[in-house]
Order: structure tokens, then C-alpha cells, then sequence
């Protein structure tokens, strides 16, 4: 089992998601972050004055799947998230232990779905 | 200059000033029922519709609802105001209050293209609007043109600024399509919320307020007796209509929703406003409860049926309260009620008139409608073929703010979710 966290650009979203679900990934996790990686800043204008923005927002995305699952993920999340530009995101994949549905206490491969 | 006079210009004056207060009870509602993505750009859209708004009715669309008419269709003359003769300054008191009365018109339209339209092809549109539909049908019914000369009735706007703000919406919610997301393939409708009601409800109650300037006002002068059953009628069709809409929803939905509560007594006001000098208070709670339960019924068929995307319910509340608004006039209007401002015999169907003031309220609706309707479909295809009327998809997705205008409406709150 595996934990893929992925920080994308947030107007991709409605992309990643559509990736995701033709791909059968259903299940997913979504929060907004700050961050910043090779993208420095970018500049934006208040009152006449520019100021450096230096983290930027982005959307993560966490994901627990089964190890059949890793590659469809990864590569949905990949197309759906590219634009070409700095700033497209990353993903991890860590390794998941132990996963628990809470409702049924089901434990492993058949609570992660 | 005599006392009658002064409290005339005092209170035509007064009265502009409440319905300029009315903008900030617009930009309150769009920005409310829209997006934080996109709040500046709703800002800026409801702020530059005052600003180009005053300033082209000044040089331009004044002259043409009030001036020397040819053929009952266009005023010619009086573009630019000056000192007419000696001390009477009437003339500037009346065309401060036209003046915000054609800027609310305009900004009506700019809740039904939110989140979506380029900025500078809503400038254009506010440049037409202000400078030629609106005064246009406004010399038509107000100016001494050929509704006025029938015999149409819309005391305060409901046809004038309602519908044709109402049914030019209607054409640039058309071109421009529905926003990303907001309607499956499989034909269902997705409900894409506001960001903030409060802000919604504090502008819903601003319009309101405002409206005691735009309804009383409309007798132009602060000595006429009927200005206190007007003020009363417009109190009562806004809270009829909230109520109308409430129970329609709480039936239907389940649910009593803030949303179509608030745009329920905006319809209730919209309701009332062509009729509220020549009606009865009794008739004013039928019209606006009516004007309520139509709203919720109008913006299910036109977002769900039509599939035309109307974030704000500019296209029901104000297109169609506003027809409806005008033809009340012609089943509701009392001779009773009607004298007290000058208006001759008139009595409407429900009280002995028979159909023909309604027949004329019906003519002047639907020539107003057509014309604003069509010239407008004109106008923003001309700008969707040439400059362009939307944002690119990722525009959209990013947020007008950040595209459009290069900063933040809420610089330190992460509010970037997209659906």
C-alpha cells in the first residue's frame, strides 16, 4: 500500500480529477497549501508598488492506493496536472503501512477500495 | 426661489443620492453570490459602471431620452447640461437622478456575465448601454416618445431599467455560455455557491433602502402627496416577495434558502416598481408574493431548462419581475390611487378598466424587451467576434483577479479550491 501526495497548480485541478476518475482512482484527499520549488515568485501590484510573492498557492493532493494502483495514479496525475510551465508540482510516493476503515474497521488492501 | 420648489429639488436630490447608494448594494450581491477568485473583478465592473455610466449620460444619453424628440423615438438636443435660465437649477437636480437611475440599469447586466467576461468588453458594453438602449427606451416611456404618448405606464423603471437590464443580461449570458463547470454532459446543473452570504444579505438590504430614493422619487417633487403610499408600497411588495419566495422554496426545496429569500424581495421591489403610484398597499403584498414565487420558478427554468448560467438570478429577478412589474400595472392599477399623482382615470382590469391598459402595458413591455434584447445580441456578438467576450479557460480557473487585474480580493486567505 501507498501514500502518493502530490502538490499541483490549483487551476489543474478540475484536470487531475478528471485524469483520476477515468483512471478509476476515486478516492482522494484535497487541502490548500502555500509553497514554492523552482517557481520562485511572481510579481504582483498593489497601489503602484510590485512586491515578489515567494509562496505561491498550491493544492495537495493525497492519495491511498493499492500497489496496482501507483503507476495509474501517477500517470493520471501527470497528465492531468502538465502544462509545461515551472511550477507544475510534484508527487511522492511514501509507503503506507497500515490503512483502516473506520466505519467497517476493515484493515489493508480492501480499506484503501 | 419659493418653498414648494426647494423641497421639490431637495427631494429629487435626496432621492438620487439613495438610489447611488444602490451600487454598493449590487457590488455587494455580485461579489457575494460569486467567487472570492473573482471579487475584485466584480468590483471593478460594479465601480466603472457608475463611473463611465455618469459620465457618458452626461455627454451623451441624457440628450437622447430627454431632448427634442423626432418621430417619438430619439431626443436630439440638451447633450450637455447648462444654466437654462437665471436660478433654476431643476434641470441639473433631474439629471443627477436620471443619471443613477441609467447606471443601476447598466449594472444590473453585470452579475449575470460574472466570473467569465473580459473586462474591457464589459466597459464597451456599459458605453452602449448608457449612451444609446437605455435612453433610447427611456425617451420612449419617459422622454415624451410614443409609449408615453399611448398611454404605457411604468412609474418608476420596471420596464425602463429592470427589463432592459434584464434582457440585455439575457443576451450576454447567451453569448458568453456557462461558466466551467457549471453544467454535466449528462444535462445536469451544478450549483457553483457564493462565497459569502453576509455580504449578499448586507447588499440585498442596501437595495432596498435605496429603493425608498427610487420609488418615492420618481414623483419628482417632494410635495406630491403620493410619495408616502409609494414608500409604503415599496416596504410592502419587498417584504411580500421575500415571503413568497420563502415559502415556494421552504415547499419545493425542502430547505429555506438564503439566497432565494434575499433575490425574492429584490423581485418583489422590481415587482412594484412600475405600478407602485397607480396600486393599492393591498395589491402591492399580491404583487410582490407573486413576484417572489415567479423568481424561484424563473431561475430554475432558466438555469436548469435553458441551461443559460446566471450567477446572481439577474436575468429572473430583474428581466422577468420586470415584465411582470409592467403588466401588473394593467390588472392591478386603481383610479383611486392613480389621481393622487396625476395620472388620469386609470383603472386596471381587476378594478373595472377592462384589458386596456393591460394591452398597453403589454405593447410597451415587449417593444422594450426587443429592442434592448436584440440590440444587445448584436452588441456582444460584435465584441465575441472581434475583441473577444470570455476569458480563456485558464483565466477562469486562475480567477479574474489575479488575470484580470493583477492583485487579490483576499491577499492572505488560501481560498483556492477549484471544483
Amino acid at each position: 500500500m501507498k501514500l502518493i501526495i502530490a502538490m499541483i497548480q490549483p487551476h489543474k485541478l478540475p484536470d487531475v480529477k478528471k485524469a483520476l476518475f477515468e483512471a478509476e482512482v476515486y478516492k482522494l484527499t484535497v487541502t490548500n497549501v502555500l509553497g514554492c520549488g523552482q517557481q520562485k515568485g511572481y510579481t504582483e501590484t498593489y497601489r503602484g508598488v510590485i512586491y515578489e510573492v515567494n509562496l505561491l498557492k498550491k493544492v495537495r493532493l493525497e492519495i491511498a492506493v493499492n500497489d496496482d494502483f501507483v503507476e495509474k495514479t501517477i500517470n493520471a496525475i501527470k497528465k492531468g496536472a502538465y502544462t509545461g510551465n515551472i511550477g507544475d508540482g510534484k508527487i511522492f510516493v511514501l509507503d503506507l503501512p497500515r490503512c483502516i476503515r473506520i466505519r467497517t474497521g476493515e484493515e489493508g488492501p480492501a480499506a484503501i477500495g | 426661489m419659493d418653498l414648494a420648489k426647494s423641497i421639490d429639488i431637495i427631494w429629487i436630490l435626496l432621492s438620487s443620492f439613495l438610489v447611488f447608494s444602490m451600487h454598493a448594494g449590487f457590488t455587494l450581491v455580485e461579489v457575494g453570490f460569486t467567487r472570492a477568485k473573482n471579487s475584485v473583478n466584480i468590483v471593478m465592473k460594479n465601480f466603472m459602471t457608475i463611473v463611465l455610466g455618469i459620465l457618458i449620460y452626461f455627454f451623451i444619453g441624457y440628450g437622447i431620452m430627454f431632448g427634442k424628440s423626432i418621430g417619438g423615438l430619439i431626443g436630439t438636443n440638451n447633450f450637455i447640461l447648462k444654466l437654462l435660465n437665471n436660478s433654476d437649477t431643476t434641470n441639473f437636480a433631474i439629471w443627477l437622478f436620471q443619471a443613477v437611475f441609467a447606471a443601476t440599469s447598466a449594472t444590473i447586466v453585470s452579475g449575470a456575465m460574472a466570473e467569465r467576461t473580459k473586462f474591457y468588453s464589459y466597459l464597451i458594453f456599459c458605453f452602449v448601454i448608457t449612451a444609446f438602449v437605455y435612453p433610447v427606451v427611456g425617451h420612449w416611456i419617459w422622454g415624451g416618445g410614443w409609449l408615453n404618448k399611448l398611454g404605457f405606464i411604468d412609474f418608476a423603471g420596471s420596464t425602463v431599467v429592470h427589463s432592459v437590464g434584464g434582457f440585455s443580461a439575457l443576451a450576454g449570458a447567451m453569448l458568453l455560455g456557462p461558466r466551467f463547470g457549471k453544467y454535466n454532459k449528462n444535462k445536469t446543473s451544478n450549483a457553483i455557491p457564493g462565497h459569502s452570504i453576509p455580504l449578499a444579505a448586507l447588499g440585498v438590504i442596501i437595495l432596498w433602502f435605496g429603493w425608498f430614493g427610487f420609488n418615492p422619487g420618481s414623483t419628482l417633487s417632494g410635495s406630491s402627496p403620493a410619495i408616502s403610499f409609494i414608500a409604503v408600497n415599496t416596504a410592502l411588495a419587498g417584504a411580500a416577495g421575500a415571503l413568497g419566495s420563502l415559502v415556494y422554496v421552504w415547499l419545493k426545496y425542502k430547505k429555506p434558502d438564503a439566497s432565494m429569500v434575499l433575490n425574492g424581495a429584490l423581485a418583489g421591489l422590481v415587482g412594484i416598481t412600475a405600478g407602485c403610484t397607480v396600486v393599492s398597499p393591498l395589491s402591492s403584498i399580491i404583487i410582490g408574493f407573486i413576484s417572489g414565487i415567479i423568481v424561484v420558478i424563473s431561475v430554475d427554468f432558466i438555469d436548469k431548462k435553458l441551461r443559460i448560467d446566471d450567477p446572481v438570478g439577474a436575468i429572473s429577478v430583474h428581466g422577468i419581475c420586470g415584465v411582470f412589474g409592467t403588466l401588473a400595472v394593467g390588472l392591478f392599477a386603481q383610479a383611486d390611487y392613480a389621481r393622487i399623482s396625476g395620472f388620469d382615470k386609470i383603472n386596471g382590469l381587476f378594478f373595472g378598466g377592462g384589458f386596456k391598459q393591460l394591452l398597453v402595458q403589454f405593447i410597451g413591455s415587449i417593444s422594450s424587451i426587443s429592442f434592448s434584447f436584440i440590440i444587445m445580441l448584436a452588441l456582444f456578438s460584435a465584441i465575441k467576434y472581434s475583441v473577444g467576450l470570455r476569458v480563456s479557460r485558464e483565466e477562469e480557473l486562475k480567477g479574474l483577479d489575479i488575470t484580470e487585474h493583477g492583485m487579490e480580493a483576499y491577499s492572505g486567505f488560501q481560498i483556492f479550491t477549484n471544483e
